[in-house]
């Protein structure tokens, strides 16, 4: 559990510094460091078990069917970042402390600060692939926090954008390809990939594995040519810079090359891609550090050209290249952080990082001189500091190196990078600490105070440290984790200053000798440098998003351009074009099922039905005509389901056709009356091949369908059980309520839903514009003097007791007989309908004053109750019981449960169709302005002459 | 004539009336379209049971034939969410056309034809298409 510990411990501590911000800046620090230096303590309370061989695990199950668990595991090379991320950090918290103005949100900056740490601490300590991945995504999501921390400026955000756009791009790569790596090896966990190395380069699917997983590393890592992200993201406070872009999360490309190198290196494809890249890096990014003005900027080339040096090593798939680069890991974290702490303290206390404006320092900030000098000599190279000897060691394994055939190619590539390493660590000292003093600076330069500069101590005393005596202070350590690289192949080497006369030496002698020169040469060669105007990749990267951005909202425009009728057109024609294709690539046999000859009655009613649509389509612009036709396609609908055997079927229908031409009307009110011809002959044209496309094939399904017997189905169950089981013997009802009462239970909520959706909407209808239209609306058809005519006042009033007690006689028969809950709802609503439309809204609101949100909510209650009854007797949810009782007069009643389910269905659609037309009838009426009358019946002379010529269309309503 | 010929050409006209009615321009015959829609679907999915007359899917001892109940216990569910989704497409139109002041699909608004037409209807109009405007 202490791994898990350690890498949640930040996580869960980035709630500290935001809590104890508002007791102060001190306490704000002290919590965060206090989280860091937990996670510290549990590690190296883990060290010596790590540091005699052993290899600590915790495995916890979380996802284990996706092959995602929460396994970590902790090894030297996990102890090796995971010490140098948890105690760097340390350092960098306190030096913030002092960093920090005091304007700048400081629990903001180390609650990021937190999060990052532990995204960090994830990666190095996953045995978990995807679990790596996830840390390591939150990684580039933090870091983009952390660079654009400072939100006021734009290079900020910039910097933050373009980090985030290509280590995220980088992520996104590298999660296909460790994907493709754990198909692989079998297995998401590193454990096992790390021992498959032989399966994994025998694949044919290593090299694109490969190319993934490196195009992750490279982001991560700046290497060429995904550099150019790093000196932008230096716009980030320099804590950040010390912290994440020198020390730590620039490394986790090389901790992942190091971590797979069993894996996948060893063979040519990682020797050119994975050293070429590196060297190349390695020396195209210590010529443009030497031609940065900007201290940070000169650090940041800096560190990529380390970074590629580190690529470089782990690329040649030498054991000890691997050992140099793991030792070089450790020492150029301690100087670099150490140098960006140091650049952050100039540019506190002189007000600049412009080398153009620095220069004397020396005797103003003699501890910040003291610590660069000593700093920058371990990046140039010189002994006896601890970046001579990772230096010597990378060049003994440089000489021996040979690509192309070519064996002079590699180290002279290598003297290059080196030469041009030790002459802009020589700029860095000499341009800011000697020369000539300014006649003034930005402000006024003094040494920073002690919180500041001690941090970036405590790091250059570790470098003489290691210089001085390498094998008593890093040696252990370097060949525990080189072990745990290579796996074993490095075997134990001894760290040491001196290594003899030999080449290295003399390359190194030169290099320094060389760097010194070429510093005096500076200001020839940076004209030199600005005269061949290399390509900013700032600029080339900002084209690309134009370019990129551009051609997606092209796209975008293209396809998805507003239009409703282009959309359904799409949808339509591909459902079309995947329907065509099902049907070609098929064999076609002709159905032998019999079919059954059609009465004459039978085909008048298909004429009907036939005649009704045609009306509609040709007469859809004249509205109230296409809604009267439309009403005699859902009769004939109906006619045949009662012909086809399916009574429920055929009184669902033609009750529901009620209720929509209702409220169809009832909206169509408000609505323009007719259509306009809008659509050119063309756009007609295409509809009506598309729609004859689609007949024809909905026509032909159904053709073939019906001539064939279909393959036995659960039906003949249902049909068995519905008495024995059900207690009922309409099998449709009881399939409804009980074999499938899961179904209605879920489908009456969803029409609940729509009831209350249609509530919200029409509440809201007199608000704003809309409700401004509903003022100014004027009726744009003659209205009938008879306000409430008394033939319809009559005919409802006697046919409300009819209907309420045929509503009940269906809801009981229901379950035996056609019909049930659904139809029983429907018909009682239409009853109640009938007194709105012939008395008015007012009138009957005032009679009936239902709440029919309660109405839903009671009959979606009681339906949940009833499975909840079942559950609580142990049986399964919605699970039916059922007895007969007779009644006098009525006879035997089946009393089942699934009574009460279905009293909750009727309510329920009671309820949703009374929201629906209650609350469109008061639109209605709001919009009319028609005084309130409580007479059940009235005539309104006013309205007895007509109201003028009709308004034409398009003008209604509003 | 057979019934299932009647029952799969009415299936292929209805889905045909549909289709060109949802790709009209206007909201109030789309969603008659939506309505033809659900007609065509219902009566295909109906259909899947395959034909039969004057044999309910009522149980009985002695009740040997019957119609295939589990098509029509899914189509009357169809049914009643067919109108609940009617219901909901055409208040939708209905609040659509009262805050955008038009009923094309796509809000666009009149022809340059209408908008002549509009100018001599009531100032009210032209008041709340102003106000329309200058909201921010």
């Amino acid at each position: 559990m202490t791994l898990a510990w350690i890498a949640l411990l930040p996580f869960l501590g980035a709630l500290a510094p935001a809590l104890t911000i508002r007791l102060g800046r001190n306490a704000c620090a002290l919590a965060t460091g206090l989280v860091t230096a937990t996670a510290l303590v549990l590690l190296l309370s883990l060290a010596p078990q790590v540091m005699a061989g052993e290899v600590v695990t915790t495995r916890i199950a979380w996802f284990p069917t996706l092959g995602l668990n929460l396994n970590f595991f902790l090894d030297a090379l996990g102890l090796m970042f995971a010490g140098m991320i948890l105690g760097i950090g340390l350092l960098v918290i306190i030096y913030a402390r002092f960093y920090l103005n005091k304007t700048d949100p400081m629990g903001r900056f180390f609650a990021f600060l937190l999060l990052f740490q532990g995204a960090m601490v994830g990666i190095v300590l996953s045995d978990n692939i995807l679990l790596l991945l996830i840390f390591w995504e939150l990684t580039s999501l933090s870091s983009f926090l952390l660079i654009g921390y400072w939100r006021h400026l734009p290079e900020g955000r910039q910097g933050a954008r373009m980090a985030l756009t290509i280590t995220g791009m980088g992520g996104l790569s590298l999660i296909g390809g460790l994907l493709i790596l754990g198909q692989i090896a079998g297995s998401y966990d590193l454990s096992v990939i790390l021992q498959s190395g032989e399966a994994i380069q025998a694949s044919p699917l290593y090299l694109p594995a490969l190319l993934l997983i490196l195009g992750g590393c490279f982001t991560k890592s700046a290497q060429f040519p995904f550099h150019f992200w790093l000196p932008h993201a230096m716009a980030a406070p320099t804590p950040v810079s010390a912290y994440l872009h020198s020390a730590t999360m620039v490394k986790a490309g090389v901790f992942l090359l190091a971590r797979l190198w069993p894996a996948l290196s060893g063979t040519e494809a990682w020797f050119y891609l994975v050293g070429g890249v590196g060297l190349f890096t390695m020396v195209f990014a210590a010529v443009v550090a030497l031609f940065k003005d900007d201290l940070k900027g000169l650090l940041a080339y800096s560190t990529i050209s380390h970074l590629g040096m580190l690529t470089f090593l782990f690329g040649l798939g030498t054991p000890a290249a691997a050992v140099a680069g793991v030792f070089h890991i450790i020492n150029h974290a301690t100087f670099k952080a150490a140098l960006f702490m140091n650049a952050g303290i100039v540019d506190h206390e002189a007000g600049t990082r412009d080398l153009r404006k620095l220069g004397g320092l020396y005797t103003l900030m003699p501890i910040a001189a003291t610590l660069a000098v000593l700093a920058g000599a371990a990046m140039a190279g010189i002994p006896p500091l601890n970046g001579f000897i990772s230096k010597e060691m990378m060049l003994e394994e440089a000489v021996q190196a040979s690509a192309f055939g070519l064996p002079w190619l590699i180290p002279v590539m290598v003297m290059v990078g080196i030469l041009f390493s030790a002459a802009y660590a020589f700029r860095y000292v000499v341009g800011v600490y000697f020369g000539p003093k300014r006649e003034s600076y930005p402000s006024k330069p003094h040494d920073a105070p002690f919180g500041m500069w001690a941090p970036s101590a405590l790091l250059v005393i570790l470098a003489v440290a290691i210089g001085l005596a390498p094998a008593l202070v890093a040696g252990p350590l370097v060949n525990a984790v080189a072990a745990a690289v290579t796996g074993g192949a490095a075997g134990e080497k001894h760290l040491a200053l001196w290594h003899g006369f030999n080449l290295p030496l003399a390359m190194s002698l030169g290099a320094v000798i060389g760097g010194a020169i070429l510093l005096s040469l500076h200001r020839p060669a940076a004209r030199i440098w600005t005269a061949l105007g290399l390509p900013d990749a700032k600029t080339l990267f900002d084209r690309t998003v134009a370019a990129g951005a551009g051609a997606a909202r092209k796209t975008t425009e293209l396809v998805h351009n507003g239009s409703l009728q282009r959309y359904l057109a799409m949808i339509l024609g591909a459902a079309i074009l995947a329907a065509a294709g099902g049907f070609l690539s098929a064999p076609h046999v002709e159905g032998l099922r019999p079919t059954l000859a059609a009465p004459g009655a039978a085909i008048v009613a298909w004429l009907l039905l036939m005649g009704g649509t045609a009306a509609v389509v040709l007469g859809h612009r004249q509205r109230y005509l296409a809604l009267i036709f439309i009403s005699v396609i859902g009769l004939v609908v109906s006619l045949g389901f009662v012909y086809l055997s399916a009574p429920d079927l055929a009184l669902t229908q033609i009750s529901v056709e009620v209720v929509t031409i209702l409220l169809l009307l009832l909206a169509l009110n408000l609505m323009p009356k007719t259509s306009p011809v809008e659509s050119s002959r063309a756009r007609r044209t295409r509809d009506g091949v598309l729609a004859s496309l689609g007949g024809l094939g909905m026509a032909g399904a159904t053709w073939a369908l019906l001539r064939r017997d279909g393959p036995p189905s659960i039906s003949e169950f249902h049909w068995a059980n519905s008495y024995s089981g059900g207690g009922g013997t309409n099998v449709v009802n009881v399939i409804l309520v009980d074999f499938r009462g899961f179904d209605t239970f879920g489908e009456i909520i969803v029409l609940g839903i729509a009831a209350l959706t249609i509530f919200a909407l029409l509440e809201t209808a007199d608000r704003g514009a809309s409700g401004q239209r509903l003022a100014n609306w004027m009726p744009d058809q003659r209205r009938s003097p008879e306000r409430h005519p008394m033939m319809l006042v009559v005919a409802t009033r006697l046919l409300l007791p009819l209907a309420s007690v045929v509503g009940l006689y269906i809801f009981l028969r229901g379950h035996n007989e056609p019909g049930g809950g659904f139809i029983a709802g429907l018909v009682v609503s239409i009853a109640l309908l009938m007194q709105y439309m012939a008395s008015g809204y007012a009138w009957s609101n005032r009679r009936l004053p239902t709440d029919h949100h309660a109405l839903i909510g009671f009959g979606v209650t009681v339906a949940a109750l009833t499975g909840v009854v079942a559950m609580m007797l142990g049986a399964p949810f919605l699970k039916s019981a059922y007895e007969y009782v007779s009644i006098p007069l009525i006879g035997d009643v089946g009393l089942s449960s699934a009574l009460a389910f279905d009293i909750g269905v009727a309510f329920t659609v009671v309820g949703a169709v009374m929201l629906a037309l209650h609350h469109l009838s008061g639109v209605a009426g709001r919009a009319e302005k028609l005084p309130p009358s409580d007479l059940p019946m009235d005539v309104d002379p006013s309205r007895a002459p007509a109201v003028g010529p009709t308004p034409p269309a398009g003008g209604a309503g509003a | 004539m057979s019934i299932e010929f009647l029952v799969a050409s009415a299936v292929g006209v209805l889905s045909a009336a549909g289709i060109y009615l949802v790709l009209r321009a206007r909201t109030f015959p789309v969603v008659l379209g939506l309505a033809f829609m659900s007609y065509a679907i219902n009566v295909f999915l109906f259909s899947s049971g395959r034909l039969v007359v004057n044999e309910p899917p009522i149980y009985g001892q002695d009740v040997a034939a019957y119609s295939d109940p589990l098509p029509q216990a899914l189509v009357l569910t169809a049914i009643v969410i067919a109108f609940g989704m009617t219901a909901l497409v055409v208040v939708l139109a209905l609040r659509t056309f009262l805050e955008a002041g038009t009923d094309q699909v796509d809000g666009l608004g009149e022809t340059p034809a209408e908008l002549e037409t509009l100018a001599e209807t009531s100032a009210s109009e032209a008041q709340v298409r102003s106000d329309v405007e200058a909201r921010p």
